[in-house]
């Protein structure tokens, strides 16, 4: 195991310095088009669960691995570099929701083993383009530095060692699933996603190796700032003390807003830096409709700006919008870390 | 791009770039418990929201890096800082700026780096504990994604010189860079501060090797940062503001400019660089840099002139000693300069009508001010004492002149004082009062019937009774106060100017008089006896007591002996004109409703410090309901809280309970409580206290439980195999009587002192604190005078006992004591010993057993569940261990000390010698604690711990006490008392609340093993109480008694 993350870690980042990785696009989105009705969902093994289970997107990996490994293949194909495993809720906090805390570890475990394996034949089949797989590791739905009662300022829903353990669960499925790479993404509450760093951290040091660790922020608004109320170069200094292999900003607005954030990060960090936005802003019908070629044209400027290391779409994206801006990508070369004295 | 990284960068909402253009990095510190009076206050009381408003002042002002520290004995640090941070991470502009964690306990710590998102500073770690756990914490701080502060502190103690500054930052930063991959840039040394122009000469270079230090860490060890507490620097001159700001300028100047990048400094505390005397400026470089084997008295001399002010100061002296009469009674008073007070009294005393109108005018004017001034916070408590010093003096001096005067009218023979008949009628009148007596009208007869006997409210009324030369129809002589019934004959004109003239006699002899017309008597009696309420409950005209505002009994409750703070209560109630009715110590209840009664107090106050004082207050509580007592109760004391107050009091007591967290507030309380309309107030205080119960019970964390047994199965697992034991090289008992108390000066932990006096922070840096730090000196120089009195006089008497025994866990928690060996060894031995120490046979030989209890809250995994008996080898291990049980106190000629200062009215020494004989009997303990580690037992011969080590308990071993968190079982008093004697050998006693007597007293056990730790033992559950009162040979009812405030809901 150590000497195969190294592997990884090494491989990664000697493509990172060639040339710009694409990432995934949505998963919600191409579920959809499944139409997976409750039956579907629950599958043979869960028909007689107590609780509804509907809408439980993580639980398809076990239920309907079929579609999942058919979706991650799609990405590959639309040349995509790295797809996230299906697992954005695969924590016990997350889970409480359809009372499956029982199931984290299989299911994240499933679906890291699903979307390796996908990975592995395109690997197979193009060894000079080698595919890898992020766990993602999504923020629950919980926040730890902010109180859900406005009478109580002081309250919280959860705290930072409930999250710790709950993250740690979740990273030990994935990796033993087989993940080349952890996803700490949609960080709304830096305090989360700091909790999920030190679990990462903690499952480091026990098992003795090292793995690469994306972490992913939300800005969710014009303000410019995380829901938790920090800005880009606030958020950028309280991850930054894990040596990471990117961090960049996902979901809540689309690409064209989402740049002048990505310039400030890109002037103040030393790692690589993602971006996976949404196709646009969602419309009055909560749908995304950019089209991958207006997507396409947005994230052709931060090329040009030299901005981006790793680049992919969040909700309304599909294999479409990722071909549109594989195909980009290709003509610019990566940015350059400046790697201090 | 990525210019930042090798910059210590720090975030709240809002990022911190620490650049070589930031210059300098301010830290907020106001939200400090241990450096803030206020503060520690609001967080006390838990009135978060103006500890907000401290925050968001600091941010406002410019703090760049928010302190926050929560350090406090009898706080919850941990949920202190949660909430407080959690507090914090709402309000958007105050946690726009980074913080800084600050605390001595890991877990307190920890706590914060969970609340906080951005990137904060911890204050502080250092090799003082050792490598181990110095990189434990800097692993994990780098993991919580922290920047740390790192103290020039290491195994051997403080750097205090440029060559060890050098070696500890050197060898932390290597060990932080370099083995634990820490962040270089989040590395912000502290070199220690420390003062200069001292006088001494291993000070003198204490600025320079800072600057050097500084110097040579910015140079030497890339990218790190340093802080410091600029204001130490200065302490020396403390008091001399002038120089003290030139000092602080110039030393920030200097040291910005050798590196130092952050730090905590008071701007109001410093002068601008440029604008600094240049001949000051000068002679403070010089003391700065050494350059000049004078430079200290050079700049002495400097501050000598520069105390223009103080030398103004001393012209004033002579200045308002040519004020008027009133401005100088006042100004004796505010500053309580006893010197002229009696010359000033008297030139009054001359002045006035009458002795009294002195006290009533000049002397309650002058403290009405002292009263407005401790109220508004503008004067502190030890110059309150000072205060009520020379009120007393100035009152002992006119009570002859006020007995003189009072006698004098009205009693020629000087009699008691119910003959106040004109002798001449008495006769005469005698007779026609018995008469009338014998013939009373119907309304009279009516009236009397209800009178008589003390019925109404308790009040002695006499009937027909002679005044002067008149016959008052009622009189309640102690209240002063006549009761007219008038038939339709005083209708008359003329009968109306005589009562007004005879109303106008009785006046001026001091009585007041109430008329009521027969018919009112007869058709509504109720009405009248309400009006007759009311009237005595008004202070009566001209006698004693007029000059009170009320009547107040203050007592220490049964059992329990300390008084200091009850003391101090009784001078700032006393201070502002309160009469105080102090009961002392270990008072039965039934005396303290008995005064109650008798007196017709309006406020009873009680006080304890011991826990099982918790228990006696609220059975005082439900014996006052129990005999229909209406009067507001006021609680006090260290182990009394509004919970308790709240929780257990005020349920049981219909009248008003009102807990006072300290001195200075029970002026309000008391005053509220006895306001004319004070309804109001009773019922909020009743509403708040139902409310805050309602809450505390809600609040009460659901904690979780083991069972006893699963506790025991949890219990702190030694290794007995390699864990080493030493054998004491003295077992068996010694007494030592007649120590030599000059010893303990080196020893005294001076911060609770300050406590006592309300005064909040730590020594020595109270001393030189923005607020308090005037009293502060102030108060330890008096201390000082005092103590060295006590030294040279051999004012107070110190003994000790203590023994070294076998010991061996049975049973889990019990540790059996086996004396007999000891016995044998010691009678053996005790012939040839030549020690000034008396040996002495031990007990005869029979087994004792130490009973401990454990902890039964449930750990988090991996954390045992303690009880002191783990510290100790189990009997199954085969393995012979030891323990140590003592008893010391400095208590012996303290109370007639404290007598004779009362005696002199000298309320302040009183106070102060008490205080200076607890801070010496714990003193003791620590100077024992040490002949036992290094001596006695041994175990730790080579142990070179500073005072300061010993006060932050650094040694090796334990000496927990029975009735303190880890064993609060004060039974276990009487056990050491069996197995040493200590009442017969010493003469400390126990009370039945086994309180120790004399006060200063300390008593506990010793344990060896380098893995014994203190603990709190938190809350335990039924079946723990049932098993002990088995063990204990004790009903559970009494188990529960004694263990009541431990015993989980």
């Amino acid at each position: 195991m150590y000497r195969e993350h190294i592997h990884i870690m090494s491989k990664i980042k000697e493509e990172l310095q060639k040339r710009i990785l694409v990432l995934d696009g949505a998963m919600g989105t191409m579920l959809q088009q499944y139409n997976f009705s409750e039956e579907d969902f629950r599958g043979e093994r869960f028909k007689d669960y107590p609780s509804p289970l509907k809408g439980n997107n993580d639980l398809l990996s076990i239920t309907q691995p079929k579609a999942i490994a058919e979706i991650h293949a799609k990405y590959f194909e639309a040349g995509a570099d790295i797809v996230e495993t299906n697992t954005f809720s695969g924590t016990t906090i997350a889970m409480a929701d359809y009372d499956m805390e029982d199931l984290v570890y299989e299911l994240n475990y499933e679906s890291a083993k699903i979307a390796k394996e996908v990975a592995d034949e395109f690997t197979k089949e193009q060894p000079e383009k080698p595919r890898f797989v992020a766990g993602s590791i999504g923020p629950t739905n919980r926040t730890a530095s902010l109180s859900p009662d406005v009478n109580r300022p002081e309250y919280r829903a959860i705290t930072f060692n409930e999250l710790r353990v709950a993250y740690k669960q979740q990273v030990e499925a994935l990796i033993d699933g087989g993940v080349d790479m952890l996803l700490v993404e949609t960080i709304f509450d830096t305090l989360n996603a700091k909790a999920a760093l030190f679990a990462i951290e903690e499952v480091k040091e026990e098992r003795h190796i090292d793995i690469p660790i994306m972490v992913s922020g939300t800005i969710t608004d014009a303000s410019g700032r995380t829901l938790s109320g920090q800005t880009v170069e606030a958020f950028l200094t309280s991850v930054s003390h894990i040596p990471l292999l990117s961090v960049g900003f996902n979901c809540a607005l689309g690409a064209q807003q989402l740049q002048p954030y990505l310039q400030r990060l890109s002037d103040e960090t030393e790692f690589f830096t993602s971006a996976h936005p949404n196709a646009g802003l969602p419309n009055a019908f909560g749908e995304y409709d950019e089209t991958p070629e207006q997507m396409q044209g947005y994230i052709e400027a931060y090329l040009k700006d030299n901005l981006i290391n790793i680049i992919g779409g969040c909700c309304g994206t599909s294999p479409e919008h990722i071909k549109a801006i594989a195909e980009v990508a290709q003509k610019y070369k990566p940015r350059k870390i400046v790697i201090p004295a | 791009m990525t210019q930042n990284k090798k910059y210590l960068t720090l975030s709240g909402l809002e990022p911190l770039v620490v650049t070589p253009e930031s210059n300098f990095i301010n830290v907020g510190e106001r939200t400090n418990v241990t450096g803030s009076r206020k503060f520690l206050r609001l967080i006390k009381e838990e009135k978060y929201d103006e500890a907000l408003e401290v925050a968001r002042d600091q941010v406002e002002g410019g703090a760049q890096i928010l302190d926050v520290n929560m350090d406090e004995g009898m706080l919850d640090g941990v949920y202190a800082m949660t909430t407080f941070l959690n507090l914090i991470a709402s309000e958007p502009d105050i946690s726009r700026i980074p913080l800084m964690i600050d605390s001595s306990k890991w877990e307190i710590i920890e706590a914060g780096l969970q609340v906080a998102q951005g990137k904060c500073v911890v204050n502080s770690i250092s090799l003082k504990e050792g490598e181990a756990q110095f990189k434990h914490h800097a692993k994990l701080i780098k993991r919580y994604g922290a920047a740390v502060v790192v103290m020039a502190f290491d195994e051997d103690g403080q750097a205090d010189n440029y060559e060890r500054r050098i070696e500890i930052c050197k060898r932390s930063y290597h060990i932080l860079v370099n083995e634990l991959k820490f962040p270089a840039q989040d590395i912000i040394f502290d070199p220690n501060i420390f003062p200069v122009a001292t006088g001494m000469d291993e000070h003198r270079r204490n600025a320079l090797d800072f600057f050097e230090a500084t110097k040579w860490i910015r140079e030497n060890l890339p990218h790190a940062n340093v802080s410091g507490g600029v204001s130490n620097v200065s302490f020396s001159f403390r008091g001399n503001n002038v120089v003290r700001e030139a000092m602080h300028s110039a030393f920030l100047y200097h040291a910005i400019k050798n590196g130092m990048n952050l730090g905590i400094v008071n701007p109001t505390m410093l002068e601008v660089y440029d604008e600094i005397d240049k001949d000051l400026l000068e002679r403070v470089e010089d003391v700065l840099f050494d350059r000049r084997d004078d430079a200290t008295e050079r700049l002495l001399d400097f501050a000598e002139s520069v105390k223009g002010q103080k030398k103004e100061q001393e012209d004033k002296v002579q200045e308002w000693r040519s004020d008027p009469l009133q401005d100088r009674i006042t100004h004796a008073l505010v500053k309580g300069i006893d010197a002229f007070i009696l010359e000033d009294v008297e030139e009054a005393r001359l002045a006035a009508a009458k002795p009294i109108e002195v006290i009533e005018g000049h002397l309650m004017i002058g403290m009405n001010v002292v009263g407005d001034l401790f109220g508004s916070g503008k004067m502190f408590l030890p110059q309150v004492v000072k205060s009520a010093r020379v009120m007393k003096k100035a009152v002992a001096y006119l009570q002859p002149f006020i007995e003189e005067a009072k006698k004098a009218p009205k009693s020629p023979k000087g009699t008691s004082y119910w003959k106040t008949a004109d002798p001449l009628l008495y006769g005469l009148m005698k007779e026609h009062a018995k008469t009338m007596r014998n013939q009373p009208t119907e309304a009279e007869a009516l009236l009397w019937d209800v009178l008589r006997n003390k019925q109404l409210d308790n009040y002695k009324f006499r009937r027909q009774h002679i005044v002067g030369s008149y016959i008052a129809d009622f009189i309640c002589l102690k209240k002063g106060l006549i009761v007219e019934i008038d038939g339709l004959i005083h209708q008359l004109p003329e009968n109306k100017a005589t009562d007004e003239e005879r109303t106008k006699w009785l006046n001026e002899q001091g009585y007041r008089v109430i008329r009521f017309t027969n018919d009112e008597v007869l058709s509504n009696l109720d009405d009248v006896l309400e009006k007759l309420k009311e009237t005595l409950k008004v202070s009566p005209l001209g006698t004693e007591g007029a000059r009170y505002a009320g009547k107040i009994l203050m007592a220490t409750v049964k059992g329990d002996v300390h008084d200091i703070g009850k003391n101090i209560v009784s001078v700032v109630l006393g201070c502002n004109n309160y009469e105080i009715i102090d009961l002392g110590v270990m008072v039965p209840p039934e005396k303290i409703i008995e005064t109650a009664i008798k007196e017709n107090v309006d406020i009873i106050g009680l006080s304890g410090l011991i826990t099982p004082s918790l228990d006696e207050m609220v059975y005082v509580s439900k014996s006052l309901e129990k005999q229909n007592v209406k009067i507001p109760l006021i609680i006090g004391g260290a182990t009394t809280s509004r919970a308790h107050s709240a929780v257990k009091i005020a349920p049981h007591y219909n009248n008003t309970v009102v807990h006072i967290n300290d001195a200075s507030r029970a002026v309000t309380v008391v005053g509220d409580l006895l306001k004319e309309d004070s309804k109001i107030y009773k019922n909020q205080i009743r509403e708040e206290y139902d409310a805050f119960r309602e809450q505390f019970l809600k609040r009460t964390k659901k904690k979780e439980y083991l069972t006893i047994a699963d506790a025991r199965k949890n219990k702190f697992k030694i290794n007995w195999k390699t864990s080493e034991i030493v054998k004491p090289k003295e077992l068996g008992i010694q007494i030592i009587k007649d120590f030599d108390i000059t010893k303990l000066e080196d020893f005294i932990d001076w911060s609770p002192f300050f406590r006592s006096w309300d005064l909040h922070g730590k020594y020595p840096a109270i001393l030189t604190d923005n607020i308090v730090g005037e009293q502060a000196t102030e108060l330890f120089a008096d201390a000082q005078v005092l103590l060295k009195r006590i030294f040279d006089e051999k004012l107070l008497k110190a003994k000790a006992i203590f023994g070294l025994f076998e010991a061996n866990t049975v049973n889990d928690d019990d540790i059996e004591i086996n004396i007999e060996e000891c016995h044998r060894k010691r009678s053996h031995e005790v012939s040839n010993s030549a020690s000034q120490k008396e040996g002495l046979d031990c007990p005869q030989p029979s087994k004792f057993k130490f009973l401990t209890l454990r902890q039964q809250s449930k750990k988090s995994e991996g954390k045992p569940n303690l009880a002191l008996a783990d510290f100790i080898a189990p009997k199954a291990t085969n393995k012979q261990d030891y323990i140590g049980c003592f008893c010391v106190s400095t208590g012996f000629g303290t109370a007639a000390l404290a007598a004779q200062f009362e005696a002199e009215h000298d309320d302040y020494n009183s106070i102060m010698i008490k205080a200076l004989a607890d801070r010496l009997a714990e003193a003791f303990a620590e100077f024992l604690h040490k002949e036992v580690r290094t001596k006695h037992w041994g175990y730790a011969k080579n142990e070179d711990l500073t005072n300061a080590d010993l006060i932050k308990e650094n040694y090796k071993g334990i000496r927990p006490a029975p009735g303190y968190p880890a064993c609060p079982d004060h039974l276990e008093k009487t056990t050491i008392w069996d197995i040493l004697k200590v009442e017969e050998n010493i003469g400390v006693k126990l009370t039945e609340s086994l309180a120790m007597w004399p006060a200063a007293s300390v008593s506990g056990y010793y344990f060896g093993n380098p893995e014994a730790k203190y603990f709190g033992l938190g809350k335990i559950k039924e079946d723990q109480i049932e098993d002990y009162s088995k063990r204990r040979g004790i009903s559970h009812e009494e188990a529960t008694k004694w263990l009541s405030p431990n015993i989980a809901d």
